[in-house]
């Protein structure tokens, strides 16, 4: 009796397989007005104000949230609930006129005292090191209920940039008890649920004061594995693919009648850090050496299938300062060598400590072999990342080499700071930063660019290349935002063509 | 009565050990969490600040002690990174780990029982063989590497079934399925292919015993004898190795919901061992300790429903 009772616990086991499997799911199944994209780094909280990482903006802002301004895909700083704004010649008062029309997503209206709140609430309740970006807040105070007048300690251009950022996001002043669930906004779209390990949904906000957006749904999924992620695109679980992590990987991707890939600029430049404070690094001759040394185009061809921009300073596309090509350092190992025999280091011992992040570990070992041809003895030592990186380099600069993606925008202050990493110490280009962020926006441009120049010049690091915005999504959707330029990743403009 | 006492006093024993070594253990790890929490822009006070209101500047053991209080209240404490309460947390990625396993064991028996039997009937044929050699490659397949090829054959070519991902049971009980079909298969397979080994072995020692000639001499057909005598009497062993396998399939839990994005326990330890959000893994790690010694027990103890012999003992 039992021989024919196997088959049949077979057979069923395998009708459950196949029922299972009949049930939807078709590769380019999709329906007009919703969209699921796969990213990789999970919020912790649905609440920015009080949990970092980059996953929480990311996600919300532009789409849940808005600030007073936003930035727009060339970098510009643009009208956002704020219908203008004025600025003070003396660069330290700002008069914000606010739209009549916005309501959020707890059908209270957006006025003055939500964006003084807003503002106010950065300084005293967000305890993130961002926060600080508001320290030049003296006051924020209601004209009317339209009008919003923020008086600075200091001049400052990149105040009004942050405000852009995540803290300048408005909250409602009844919208605040549960925001690590359920976050309120003005903006196109508000959280429907949310999966924790797995998924966001968000919904179209019915009341939103802008253009409507096409989609009713977008459903951030999140995967720990850059594999599971591309297999999720291949089988068509999701229709976007939001962040590529290894670009060789895109030859799957090539079928043309199912996908389209987007190449745009980020603002994560991966910088080839030199301890400034140590030897060898110490002498500029050697840092000079070390980017004469290093082939950047052929680095970017071997690590990252050519997807990416070469820069040769602390600075991405989307400045309005960008200098492009002009600061970078030609391929020239004779010079390199010389340069180290100048300074009498040929043949010194270098310890590269780099995060156990895929494309250090790849440039890691381009560079190790790039610097033995001119004489400089590279030993990589991968750290497990974020931890033990942050604790080794970051915190001790117990370092002489590392390699790291910086990926905040308009970051260039991070030079200025002596005791941040690099430990680069230049008062001259601390101090034209300072009078950048002091001038009139138009003077501000020509400040950066001398200011990044003299760091170029100065070799206070090598700038490797800066990361591509790489993205691949179904062939018919429009309307992605090509470059990484702020903080979120927005859906308002996004569409299925032609259905 | 007086056997399960002293098996239930072992078991508290070992938890009190397992919880000191794995706080020992995470309290060496490099790194910390205020570092991590605060990021690529923090400045030395700025984290200095975040671990006294963490409570990681305080001696260990007096972290200890207040981590291991709030233990025995119920309260895994309150995670570093998203100030939440740990304890649901766990509790509900544990109900997905759970499934998880209990279906992997499901389709393991599922596969092992019939094809162990047939084995072992099977002796010394080209089918028993066959049976055998197809076991083996089972047994050398790495449950993650199923798991990438099912991905690759049922996902991807053939669009049948989700590459990945998890819905809850109460939300969509189809959907809930289709998505854990193929981590079932690949967890099961493996363990199906080790448990097919053990139930043929079992069987064949059986099959040489007296009861079993006694009953083949009554009359009783070959199968027969083979399921109603054997199977009762091989059990033994077998639940022994099923015991063994429910732990390692606790811990191909955690690499099979990596393939397979399910938002588990493995899943939560490994952000959590990431994020050095050291209470969250210390939760995790005891969790998942108290499940394997548990289960032990449970095994330990079926030996003497199964066996009349060890009752009187």
């Amino acid at each position: 009796m039992l021989p024919r009772r196997i088959p049949a616990l077979t057979l069923s086991a395998a009708l459950v397989t196949v029922t299972l499997a009949g049930c939807g799911s078709g590769a380019d199944r999709h329906s007009t007005d919703a969209l699921t994209v796969g990213l990789v780094a999970e919020p912790a909280t649905l609440d920015f104000s009080t949990t970092d990482g980059a996953a929480i903006p990311q996600a919300l802002l532009g789409n849940v949230y808005e600030g007073l301004v936003r930035i727009d895909q060339q970098g510009r700083i643009q009208p956002g609930l704020a219908k203008s704004y004025d600025r003070s010649a003396d660069g330290r008062t700002y008069i914000f006129h606010l739209r009549n029309n916005v309501k959020f997503t707890n059908g209270k209206a957006f006025t003055a005292d939500d964006a003084v709140f807003s503002i106010n609430r950065v300084r005293t309740v967000w305890k993130l090191k961002i926060a600080q970006q508001m320290d030049d807040v003296r006051s924020a105070t209601k004209v009317d209920a339209d009008t919003v007048k923020v008086t600075l300690k200091r001049p400052s251009n990149n105040w009004l940039y942050s405000m852009t950022t995540r803290v300048g996001a408005m909250y409602s002043r009844d919208g605040v008890s549960d925001l690590k669930e359920h976050p309120v906004g003005t903006g196109p779209f508000e959280v429907a649920s949310w999966q924790r390990g797995d998924n966001l949904v968000l919904k179209r906000n019915t009341g939103y004061w802008g253009a409507r957006p096409a989609l009713d749904t977008v459903t951030l999924k999140y995967f720990k594995d850059s594999g599971a992620l591309n297999n999720a695109m291949l089988a068509g679980d999701i229709n976007v693919l939001g962040a590529v992590q290894a670009p060789e990987t895109l030859s799957m991707f090539k079928d043309k009648s199912r996908f389209q890939v987007i190449d745009g600029s980020s603002t994560a430049e991966v910088v080839l850090s030199m301890n400034n404070s140590r030897k060898p690094f110490q002498d500029k001759r050697v840092r000079q050496a070390v980017r004469y040394a290093i082939d950047h185009e052929a680095l970017l061809k071997t690590t990252r299938a050519g997807r990416g921009t070469l820069i040769g300073s602390q600075e991405s596309p989307s400045d309005p300062w960008y200098a492009g090509a002009s600061n970078r350092y030609p391929y020239d190992p004779a010079k390199a060598k010389r340069l180290l025999k100048e300074a009498g280091a040929e043949g010194t011992s270098i310890r590269m400590r780099i995060p156990n992040l895929p494309y250090a570990v790849s440039a890691a070992q381009v560079v190790q072999d790039q610097l033995a041809q001119v004489g400089l003895k590279v030993r990589i030592e991968p750290l497990e990342f974020p931890a033990r990186w942050l604790s080794e380099v970051f915190d001790k600069a117990d370092y002489d080499m590392s390699i790291i993606a910086q990926v905040e925008p308009r970051d260039q202050w991070i030079f200025a700071d002596p005791h941040y990493y690099f430990r680069y110490d230049n008062p001259t280009y601390a101090q034209l930063l300072q009078k950048a962020d002091a001038g009139s926006p138009q003077e501000a441009a020509a400040d950066y660019r001398q200011a990044l120049k003299l760091l170029s010049q100065d070799a206070a690091a090598d700038w490797l290349y800066l990361m591509p915005n790489l993205m691949v999504a179904d062939k018919s959707l429009r309307g992605l935002p090509v470059n990484q330029v702020g903080e979120g990743l927005e859906f308002a403009g996004v569409r299925w063509s032609g259905k | 009565m007086n056997h399960v006492v002293r098996r239930t006093a072992t078991l508290l024993v070992s938890v009190v050990v397992a919880s000191f070594v794995v706080f020992a253990f995470l309290a060496v790890l490099p790194g910390n969490a205020a570092e991590v929490a605060l990021g690529t822009n923090a400045t030395p006070a700025a984290v200095a600040r975040l671990s006294r209101e963490f409570g990681t500047d305080r001696p260990l053991l007096v972290q200890y002690a207040d981590w291991a209080q709030g233990l025995l209240h119920g309260d895994f404490g309150t995670s570093y990174v998203t100030h939440e309460a740990i304890g649901p947390r766990i509790a509900d990625r544990f109900a997905v780990t759970a499934w998880l396993v209990a279906g992997g064991m499901l389709v393991a028996l599922l596969l092992a029982l019939p094809a162990g039997v047939l084995a072992a009937a099977w002796h010394r044929t080209g089918r028993g063989a066959l049976l055998s050699g197809l076991s083996q490659v089972g047994i050398a397949v790495p449950a993650f590497l199923a798991g990438i090829l099912l991905v690759y054959t049922f996902a991807v070519r053939a669009g049948a079934l989700p590459a990945g991902g998890y819905t809850p049971l109460t939300e969509d009980a189809q959907d809930w399925a289709r998505h854990l079909v193929l981590p079932w298969v690949s967890l099961g397979l493996v363990q199906g292919a080790v448990l097919t080994r053990y139930v043929r072995s079992a069987l064949l020692s059986v099959q040489r015993q007296d009861f079993m000639r006694t009953a083949r001499a009554k009359g009783v057909r070959r199968w027969a004898a083979l399921c109603r005598h054997g199977l009762p009497n091989a059990a033994i062993p077998v639940v022994t190795v099923l015991g063994l396998q429910l732990s390692n399939l606790l811990v191909g839990a955690i690499v099979v919901e990596h393939v397979f994005v399910i938002p588990g326990l493995g899943d939560l330890l490994l952000r959590g061992v990431q994020d050095r959000d050291l209470l969250l893994v210390q939760g995790v790690v005891v969790v998942l300790v108290v499940a394997v010694l548990v289960l032990n027990l449970v095994t330990d103890l079926l030996y003497r429903v199964l066996d009349p012999r060890l009752r009187s003992r």
